[in-house]
């Protein structure tokens, strides 16, 4: 029965699906070419770089012209942190000390040791030159959070303070707030970036507000992932202390 | 006509790991599939010009799922059993 009305509900979805697209040629490009100026490619491509000086096309989208849906994205990372840290949270500060899981091999400590720095600087490398190569905050958070992560599971006594990641991401959301209600009081729409100097095309100080947010973007999504991460193995810890003394 | 062989043999690849991760009772292997998706996926995104994308992809899908997925495991049970469908009666058939 459950079969049946799954297949039903995919078929439905597909047929209606079929019909919204079925005069589409197959890999026709539906935003259009740039050579055609009334396209919403076109006007990207073409007004980006003279609008808000920002070499990767993309990250003017994500930050400014689609800034909003970025502040959106940043919401829903929080809330899944929250959600997450207060089911699994609780758990942690029974037993603080009680550590039984082995210490894990010379090698990936050495190995954490030595990488955690170059992981790092390359997560903040990804994010201060979002506006200028591919990468932006998300993805150089992610890479922080990756370094992090090393060392979590590298070494058993490293432990994150939880109120610094709290300040740090609630500062990071707050700027992000900020700048764009800034935008809003001077130019009259949210994340308006005329505001501030435009700087050179391709070099590191360029387009107006963008790369602080994307630094901002940057700190809050590390620091979201990298609590996220050790409110993961946190638990492990205790769960397994609890299996033991069962 | 190279790229397009490139392409479609990455995309069998895809789909074939997809399988894998589905078809796979030991979790963890299923797991490090599921990683081996994410990382073909991150290298077509790449060949379709799409390095932003890709970058997300390698950073979140490779590494960072990979590894929560992996810890949940390590809290819960490696393997999947066929016979008891929710967690909840797996739990108490323990006890």
């Amino acid at each position: 029965m459950k079969r049946f009305l799954v297949i039903f509900l995919m078929l439905a979805l597909g047929f209606y699906l079929i019909q919204a697209l079925h005069f589409v040629p197959f890999g026709a490009n539906r935003m259009g070419a740039p050579a055609d100026k009334k396209t919403v490619a076109a006007f990207y491509l073409n007004e980006t770089v003279p609008q808000t000086a920002v070499a990767n096309v993309v990250t003017a989208i994500v930050v400014n012209y689609r800034g909003f849906d970025t502040l959106g994205e940043v919401t829903v990372l929080f809330l899944a942190t929250t959600g997450l840290a207060s089911i699994l949270y609780k758990r942690r500060d029974e037993e603080e000390t009680e550590r039984v899981s082995k210490p894990s091999s010379t090698i990936l400590q050495t190995g954490a040791k030595v990488l955690f720095p170059l992981v790092v600087i390359l997560g903040v490398y990804v994010f201060v030159h979002g506006h200028l190569t591919p990468g932006g905050g998300f993805q150089g958070g992610a890479i922080i959070a990756t370094g992090f992560l090393l060392m979590l599971i590298a070494y058993q006594k490293y432990h994150l303070s939880h109120s610094m990641l709290t300040w740090v991401e609630s500062l990071a959301g707050i700027l992000f707030v900020s700048i764009g209600l800034w935008g809003l009081i001077t130019g009259g729409t949210f994340l308006e970036n005329s505001w501030f100097p435009k700087g050179t095309l391709n070099s590191l100080i360029s387009g107006g507000a963008i790369p602080i947010i994307y630094i901002a973007v940057g700190f809050k999504v590390a620091a979201e992932l990298t609590g996220v991460l050790d409110i993961l193995l946190s638990t492990k810890d205790d769960k397994s202390a609890s299996n033991i003394q069962q | 006509m190279f790229y397009a062989g490139i392409f479609s043999f990455l995309a069998l690849l895809l789909i074939a790991s997809a399988w894998y991760a589905i078809r796979q009772k030991d979790l963890l292997y299923g797991v490090i599939a599921t990683g081996v998706v994410s990382l073909i996926l991150s290298v077509m995104f790449l060949l379709l010009q799409a390095p932003d994308v890709a970058l997300t992809e390698a950073a979140i899908g490779i590494a960072l799922t990979t590894i929560a997925f992996v810890i949940t495991i390590r809290n819960t049970e490696r393997y999947e059993n066929d016979k008891v469908e929710s967690g909840f009666q797996n739990k108490t058939k323990e006890e």
